[in-house]
Parts: C-alpha cells; structure tokens; sequence
C-alpha cells in the first residue's frame, strides 16, 4: 500500500537561505512519523511547506509531494485550500496565537465545518460539542460559548485539537503540540493524540526537539539536521542503534531522570549549527562531529542500515562498535 | 555550615481584578514557605507554571517585597541593603537570554555594567575582569565585540551568566535557565554552571520545570504546589522515593527517552490550579488519585521524612 504522505527530495528556499535542503520521508496510514531536531534544522518549515503555508518568499520545490495519491505540488491555491483544515489538518505551539481572541470557541470550530462541508451552523456546533467530549473537555457547551483567553493552555490546545477534527482529516500535522505546556498537561495531551490515532486511524505527522516524546509515540522517526533528513528509522530501532554522529550526540545530551550521574558531565555537542549558505556542500555536521575527515567536505552517501532505516554519513554502519567512544 | 539563604514563613499576595466590575480577588503566590540552603549547594525548585517558583525566585532576589516573612541572604537582610551591596551578594539568571540583554549594546558593555554599577572599579580594572569571566563562560574576545543579536542562544546565555558572575556573587538564583534552549546547547549550559559552582564555590537556587534537568544539577529538591512546598528532601531520596502523589505524577510525566513504553496515564484530572482559588483542605486534593475525605477539610502539616526532608499530606 503506498503511504499517506510521500515526500521526495523536498527543497525550501528563502532567497539566499536554504532551509531544507533535499528532505524525502513518507507517512504511513494510521502510523505516527515524528521529525525531529533542533531549533532551525527545517523541521516546521517542511510541515509548512507540505500545507503550502510558507511565508512569503519561501519557494518550494520537491521530486515527489504526494498525499493519498493526489499530487500536491499541481494543485492550484485554492485547490489546496479545499484539502487544508479538511483532508490534512494542523495543529501549532502556542494555541493562543492561532485563535481567534475575539470570536466564541464554538463560532471559530463551528466555521471550519461550514466552510468545507456546508451545512447549518447548528449541526456544526453538534458536532464540535460532540468532538470536545471526544478530547477530553468537560461541559462543552459551556466552552463552546467562552473565548480563548477564559480556557487553559491545556484547555486550548484541546481546543485546537477538537477544531483539526471536525472535518475527519486523514492527516494531522501537530508542530510542537507540548512544548508551551506543563509535563503533566503535556502527557495528557499526548494520550490523546495516540488514543485518537488509534481509534480513528488517524495518521500523525508530529515535529518535535524531544527525544522522550518521539520514543513514547512515534512508530518512524527523521532526524532533521542544517535542513536535511540525516537519519531515518523504526523508533525502537533509532534509540537502541542510532547511526548518525549527530542522532548519537542528540541522545547522549538527554539526562534520564533516575540514571543520573551528578559528578559527570552531560554529553554535549560542541560549537553551533553552520550557516548554509548557496553552493554548500558534504556534510552540515562536519564542524562538530569528532569522525569527521576530509572526505567530509564532499558528497556525502547514504547508507542502509535496517529495512527501514538509513542514514547519510560517511562511516559504516555500527562504526562506533570498532573503536571505542 | 551558614546558610546562603534562610526563608521563613514567606508570604506574597497580589491584589487582581479580573475584571471591569467584578470584586478584587485576592492571589496567594507563595503562601507560608520555609527553607534553608547550605552554602555551597544547590536547591531545585520543580513544579508547574503558576505555581509560584518565579515569585519566590523574585522574592529572594528582593525584587518583590513580601507580604509576610523574611528572607536572610548570607546572613543579612536584603531590604537592609542598599542595591550596590544586593548585587555583590546574589544575581540571576532568567530564562530567555534574549529578553535580558539589551539589544542596543555590545556583550562586553553589557557584562561591564554591573561594574560600572558599582562605582568603585577603575576603566582598566573593569576590561580585565570582563575579559577574564567572558573566558571563563568560554565566549572569545571577538563575541564580546558583537551585539546580542549576532551570537546564537547558547552564546546568549553564557552572556547572561557572566554578566551574573563579574561581580563575584556567592548566590545566584537561575529562573528557567536552559528552557529556552535546544537539548545539545542546554547541556553545554548546564555542564558550565557545574563547572562555575565547583570553582568558584557558588550557590544555587535552581528553578526549573523540568524534572530531569533539575535531577542532574540540584542537591536537594523542592516540589511547589499552588504557592507552597508540598514536598523537599534530598536530591535522590526524593527521585528514588517520592512520597507525596503529586511528586509522583510530576516523576511519572517525564517521558523518559525508552521507546516502546507509550506515554503514561498520570490520572491527574482536569481540575487546574488556580492561585486565586485555593481549594479547602490539601490544595492539591481536587487532582489527588488518592485523596479521601479528610483531605476535603483539613489541611496537611509538614511533617519530617529523611533523610532530611519534609512533606506535606496525611497519607505520605
């Protein structure tokens, strides 16, 4: 069966700046793909860029955009705008900013209804009543007549969620869905999406910096790094042999409560991101990888290391096993 | 052993109207908290947003006044001294290094201003020791020249921390200090500070949401729930056996790096704290998996756990 979502060789631009920079990974129905990697590796302006959401001045262009068999990179704005908020769905950070603080919760829910699948605003209103029960919200109607700024984070990224589904999406896109909210609201917000995954066949494309949230939900994993796809893998299978320097480093830096050692110091990554500019080439991690030499600085291959897992470095793969850390 | 910091039934209420009409409403942010932190070592304080950790952060560094109670730094009395000798004394560090810095100037005026503050130290004397802590933090001359906008966020912060350090401080009250930042650069953050603490014999009121992170750098922990310290004890007493059940939710949300384990089901309820209404009984029973009827009407009084903590809940 082909996947959901299928992305080949995905290039963003912002005139000078690549931001991503030959990124290919596919969505699977019914499965969670997580993209991870830090702040300006390329992971939200993929997401972006797959919703044809980029701000002004990104261009976009990709061997291959599929999603359910249609191709995205042929269809017209409005076309696109048809498929956004009804086939595939996002959900943001901070849900503050994307409500509206000056309509009700039920009006803002009950418009995407309207204005994908028509209807009377009454049946719409049902409906979002019927999905805040779904999420998790209790007494819906009374919500639905609040505004923003009277729920809680929590509250309102439950709220995003509810709004995402009216439309029975296929795909939801969840960009840092936890991140502005408490561990404990985090790990219910979590249990959701895995819940309404399961029960719903929803498949979930989630970005994230967290190692911990993508080994709890994520079946596949792409590690982004300086705009690239530099690792992919089954979960289990990235945590227990990560084969790309940077995918190790990344893991090494996470302290596990409960396994601490307090008189060593965390692992960490030296110096910062590159910035990469027009006619870069080789490896974007070569500047802070202890491996690298001068065969680095050029085309650098991608090697198979799994079924389903590859990685582009220069080094075998299990290198790290032949010589010690 | 003296105590770098000595808290006794602190207390700070807030007046807010939550709106045009409606009546004054009063909020507790910090509610009767007592504690003390050995010279030397490092107190974390955990818990979630709005539970009053920048409040009591605020409260130490005398930037609020507090409604009841005192606070000792070193020994002495803050609103006893004038800002001059408070800035000698204890500095912070706060979360977003961005926010902090003034944008308009270059690092190495930034990190000279508390000197130049001072009054007291010659033109040469203020480029030695500006030169000497920007090294220290690891930030080349050539950063120093550069505006905060030019450096990235990991830079930004050790910025922040020499700016915190030129004076000397014994106590340095971190608010937050690598939540902003990605998990490669917040461990170059959190080594350095290890780093600074050994050398340099510091002090350090460590507050953080994050568990992990607070695991790794504090000696002793304490969990705020709704303005108070709901539990405290030593830093692996209270990872090993954490006793009261919001430790245990809060412990048990960490989603620990193990695939395969899914994300755990903490049964924490919706109910959200709110300061401005306080539950009767223990604050934290409406959330409570455990609470039984005397949690509804009577509040819990610490009681002493070892190895040398405390906890507040009648079934703990």
């Amino acid at each position: 069966m082909s996947a959901l979502l299928d992305v080949e060789e995905l290039q963003v631009t912002f005139g000078r700046t690549a931001a991503v920079r030959g990124a290919s990974f596919r969505v699977e129905r019914g499965e969670t793909h997580c993209l991870v990697g830090e702040s300006g590796c390329g992971k939200s302006v993929t997401a972006l860029a797959v919703m044809s959401l980029l701000a002004r001045g990104g261009q976009r262009s990709a061997k291959k955009m599929s999603f359910a068999g249609t191709d995205l990179l042929s269809l017209s704005d409005r076309e696109m705008a048809r498929l956004r908020g009804n086939r595939m769905a996002m959900i943001f950070q901070e849900p503050m900013t994307s409500l509206n603080p000056a309509f009700t919760i039920g009006s803002q829910m009950a418009e995407v209804m309207t204005r994908h699948k028509g209807g009377s605003r009454a049946a719409a209103l049902d409906r979002a009543a019927e999905l805040m029960g779904r999420v998790g919200i209790t007494a819906p109607g009374m919500r639905l007549g609040q505004f923003p700024h009277q729920l809680s984070g929590g509250l309102r990224q439950r709220v995003m969620i509810a709004m995402a589904l009216m439309c029975d999406p296929e795909l939801l896109i969840a960009d840092e869905p936890t991140t502005a909210l408490d561990v404990t609201v985090q790990a219910q917000i979590l249990r959701l999406l895995a819940g309404l995954k399961r029960e719903l066949g929803l498949s979930i494309l989630l970005i994230t910096h967290d190692l911990g949230i993508v080994a709890r939900v994520a079946d596949h994993v792409s590690v982004m790094y300086a705009g690239e796809v530099v690792e992919r893998a089954p979960t289990a299978e990235l945590f227990r042999a990560p084969q790309h320097p940077y995918t190790r480093g990344l893991l090494s830096c996470v302290p596990v409560p409960g396994r601490v050692q307090r008189d060593r110091p965390l692992g960490s990554i030296p110096g910062v991101v590159p910035a990469i500019g027009p006619g870069f080439a080789g490896c974007a991690f070569r500047s802070r990888c202890a491996h690298a030499d001068e065969t680095c600085a050029r085309a650098i291959p991608r090697r198979r290391a799994g079924d389903a897992h590859d990685y582009l470095c220069r080094l075998e793969p299990d290198w790290a096993e032949l010589q010690p850390a | 052993m003296t105590a770098a910091i000595e808290v006794e039934n602190l207390r700070c209420e807030f007046r807010v109207h939550t709106g045009l009409m409606s009546a004054e409403k009063r909020v507790v942010a910090v509610d009767d908290v007592t504690f003390s932190v050995p010279a030397g070592s490092v107190l974390g304080i955990v818990g979630e947003s709005g539970c009053g950790k920048s409040t009591l952060a605020r409260l130490i560094l005398g930037l609020l006044k507090p409604t009841a109670g005192t606070v000792l730094v070193d020994g002495k009395r803050l609103f006893d001294l004038d800002r001059k000798a408070r800035a000698r004394l204890i500095q912070p560090v706060f979360q977003d290094p961005f926010a902090s810095l003034n944008p308009r100037r270059r690092i190495k005026d930034i990190v000279a201003l508390p000197l130049a503050a001072q009054g007291t130290f010659s033109r040469g004397e203020i480029e030695r020791r500006v030169g000497g802590i920007l090294e220290r933090v690891g930030l080349s001359a050539a950063m120093g020249e550069r505006m905060p906008a030019q450096l990235s966020g990991g830079q930004r912060q050790r910025a922040a921390i020499a700016r915190a350090l030129v004076l000397e401080p014994r106590i340095v009250i971190c608010d937050e200090p690598t939540s902003a930042l990605d998990v490669s650069v917040q461990a170059q953050i959190l080594n350095l500070l290890a780093d600074l603490r050994r050398d340099l014999g510091l002090t350090y009121l460590f507050i953080s949401h994050n568990l992990a992170v607070v695991e790794h750098v504090a000696s002793e922990v304490a969990v705020m729930y709704l303005g108070r310290f709901v539990e405290r004890n030593e830093t692996d007493a209270l990872f090993r056996k954490p006793r009261h059940p919001y430790t245990q939710a809060l412990l048990e949300s960490v989603l620990t790096p193990e695939p395969g384990k899914g994300v755990p089901d903490i049964g924490l309820g919706d109910a959200m704290p709110d300061p401005s209404n306080i539950p009767p009984g223990c604050r934290f029973n409406p959330r409570c998996r455990i609470a039984v009827e005397r949690c509804r009407h009577e509040a819990p009084m610490p009681m002493a756990r070892p190895p040398r903590g405390m906890v507040e809940c009648h079934l703990a």
